[in-house]
């Protein structure tokens, strides 16, 4: 089992002419991902990789189905383009895009809230639920299928995971990159609920790093409602501390967003955090006994 | 990025919010002018992009000449938590009768933006946030850029009894927002938000910070940022699509994805090494930024050995082997390479690494373990 996409997921590339967009496409394609169709407005009719380009999201649902998007389009861009997404139902979206002013967010989560659809993203790797299908960026082949749950705000961190998890024969059921930026349309907490929901997932890997609020959310949520086990990397332990944001922003947050507070407080819930990544597989092991 | 109070005030003034009279003064006869104009007494504020200044000794209130002078060269004198000190403000000292609190900002975790308000402002506000929550009013936009005065109207009078300045609040609120959407901010705080000695309410500080994503919309608003507070190797960088910050240590680290590049400091330190700088290159990288990466660390005399640490995903590992090649060509590199690929095209890049005759690694935990011991040699 798995969570959010499977072998039946049909998804659309937003962005599918450009550099990013095509080279992913392809690697989504061969790794066995049903890509139905591609948007890039203006240049409906052409075809990238074989996969056919729409004009618009509302005609490349109409003419394929798809029930998932992927954004590869540039910052200024990508809010817009979110919004195609949502203002036509695609129950999921997923965005690669980097550098999205925090306002464009606001106002897509807005749309979200008023919408049945879940973001991804932005910022993000994208998901994978291995041998079945791929959805972003990441590696396709450090991935083994299996039943760990792996979720992260990181990109490349969480390659790091994977990779150990692989190396050791621990396949994962889904990995979840959720994106570095403030606003993300999905966090920790959602996606630890699907992985204690899915009987498919057996125990759960969770990436975080300094800044924000999400783990200490995340630690709570694990501590009331997650039996399954739980084994975490807390990054930027000997990170610079980071910039305050006036008084609103301490106000706002309202507690201690450094490593060891993280890593503190997640053990308090009852996880196990290590000190290196490739120390995860040992530690699930030991928890999955 | 955040600007000075001088600059915020001046934003303020330009969206109708009232601030008191004053300039900003580099030399004590401009300051003497400038008081000349508000009239004494003034208050003397240095500009300064970092907190406490207050505690510090950077303000202080003056009512003559003489003590204008005085004050301003002491104050010019000051070492604020390391900055000098080289821009003063000049403003009409005001006669405060109450302090409250107000700022727009952005609740991360709700994805929407939020006012913070509080009859109960200045220095201590965050301290009041902690022991008396009650006391901290946060009311959502839900998504509209507009004040909805009938959901507002109840709050501004849990703020103020009186009529007349529940109106003032309301509409330098309003002003408020209009900066903050126009100008794409992160914050606008207006902190202590005072009622004066003839009972109005006006803005006794002014802090603004905006949004960096968005600043490629605003060009009007890079030519505020005070470079004394850049870093001009970082401030390369980043024009360049890096994103550095420069550390202690010896072991030169380029890595992509922030996450990956925390993780492998956070690894370099507890293996016993320690990290000269923190250096993502981003995704979707091509071979001339790193390139660019080794020219901007190798400018750090102190580094012992570079540890080059990547997992392809959207970057491509023979983007970042071409690019260790080129800069192999074009510059000098006087310490050990250790290069770590592993990931999207890994394969095509080890084969330029290795017939270029360079070793690389597949494991992170001993390539760290290698530029460890490469910085202690």
């Amino acid at each position: 089992m798995s969570i959010l996409i499977d072998q039946n997921t049909k998804v659309i590339v937003q962005g599918i002419t450009g550099r990013d967009g095509s080279f992913h496409a392809k690697q989504m394609l061969d790794y066995g991902t049903k890509v139905v169709g591609g948007v890039t407005p203006g240049k409906g009719g052409q075809e990238v990789n074989g996969i056919p380009v729409f004009n618009s999201v509302k005609e490349a649902k109409d003419k394929t189905g798809c029930n998932a998007a992927v954004i590869y389009v540039p910052a200024k861009f990508a809010k817009a383009a979110m919004l195609e997404d949502i203002a036509n139902a695609i129950p999921l979206i997923i965005c690669i895009t980097e550098g999205i002013p925090v306002l464009d967010m606001v106002e897509v989560k807005t749309a979200l809230g008023k919408s049945q659809c879940r973001l991804i993203g932005p910022n993000c790797p994208g998901l994978i639920s291995p041998g079945k299908a791929k959805i972003g960026i990441m590696p396709g082949h450090i991935h083994k299928a299996g039943d760990i749950g792996v979720i992260s705000r990181s990109g490349t961190l969480t390659y790091e995971v994977v990779f150990n998890l692989t190396a050791n024969d621990m396949g994962q059921s889904t990995c979840v990159g959720l994106g570095g930026d403030p606003i993300i349309g999905t966090r920790f907490v959602d996606v630890l609920k699907m992985f204690q929901e899915d009987p498919g997932t057996r125990g759960i890997v969770m990436v975080g790093e300094i800044g924000g609020g999400d783990e200490q959310l995340a630690a709570e949520y694990i501590r009331k409602f997650v039996t399954k086990p739980v084994v975490s990397f807390i990054a930027g332990r000997t990170a610079p501390a980071g910039k305050r944001m006036g008084h609103a922003g301490a106000i706002i947050s309202s507690g201690d967003s450094t490593a060891e507070a993280k890593m503190q407080m997640l053990r308090d819930a009852g996880v196990t955090v290590v000190d290196f990544p490739d120390e995860i597989p040992q530690a699930l092991a030991a928890r999955l006994k | 990025m955040k600007i000075h109070e001088y600059q915020a005030r001046s934003l303020f003034a330009q969206y109708g919010i009232p601030v008191a009279d004053g300039d900003i003064a580099q030399t004590p006869d401009e300051a003497i002018l400038i008081a000349r104009k508000t009239g004494f007494p003034v208050v003397i504020k240095a500009q300064v992009l970092v907190g406490g200044r207050g505690k510090a000794g950077g303000v202080k209130v003056v009512s003559n000449e003489a003590d204008l002078v005085l004050e301003f060269n002491r104050i010019k004198n000051l070492n604020i938590k390391g900055y000098s000190v080289d821009r003063l403000l000049i403003a009409k000292a005001i006669d405060i009768k109450k302090e409250y609190y107000l700022a727009v900002t952005i609740d991360n975790i709700k994805g929407d933006v939020v006012i913070i308000a509080s009859a109960e402002g200045g220095v201590e506000i965050e301290e009041t946030a902690k022991t008396h929550p009650d006391k901290i009013i946060k009311f959502y936009m839900q998504g509209i850029k507009t004040l909805d005065e009938t959901r507002w109207a109840p709050v501004v009078a849990q703020l103020f009894s009186d009529a007349r300045l529940q109106k003032s609040a309301t509409s330098i609120l309003e002003k408020l927002l209009k900066l903050f959407f126009d100008k794409d901010c992160s914050l606008a705080e207006i902190n202590p938000f005072v009622i004066n000695g003839e009972g109005n309410l006006m803005a006794a500080d002014a802090k603004v910070i905006f949004d960096d994503n968005a600043l490629d919309s605003h060009p009007e608003l890079v030519a505020l940022r005070d470079m004394k507070y850049e870093d001009a190797d970082e401030l390369e960088a980043k024009g360049k699509g890096l994103s550095f910050v420069k550390l202690e240590g010896n072991v030169g680290c380029i890595v992509n994805g922030a996450g990956l590049a925390m993780g492998t400091m956070d690894t370099v330190n507890l293996l016993g090494g320690k990290p000269a700088n923190f250096l993502d290159v981003g995704g979707s990288s091509n071979p001339e930024k790193v390139l660019n990466a080794l020219k901007i660390i190798l400018r750090n005399k102190d580094i012992k050995v570079i540890l080059i640490n990547i997992f392809g995903g959207i970057t491509r590992c023979d983007d970042i082997a071409n690019g260790i090649l080129t800069a192999l060509k074009q510059i000098n590199i006087p310490v050990p390479l250790v290069i770590r690929l592993t990931g999207t095209n890994e394969k095509e890049a080890k084969v330029l690494l290795t017939q270029a005759g360079l070793t690389t690694y597949t494991s992170m935990r001993q390539a760290v373990n290698e530029a460890v011991k490469a910085s202690k040699s």
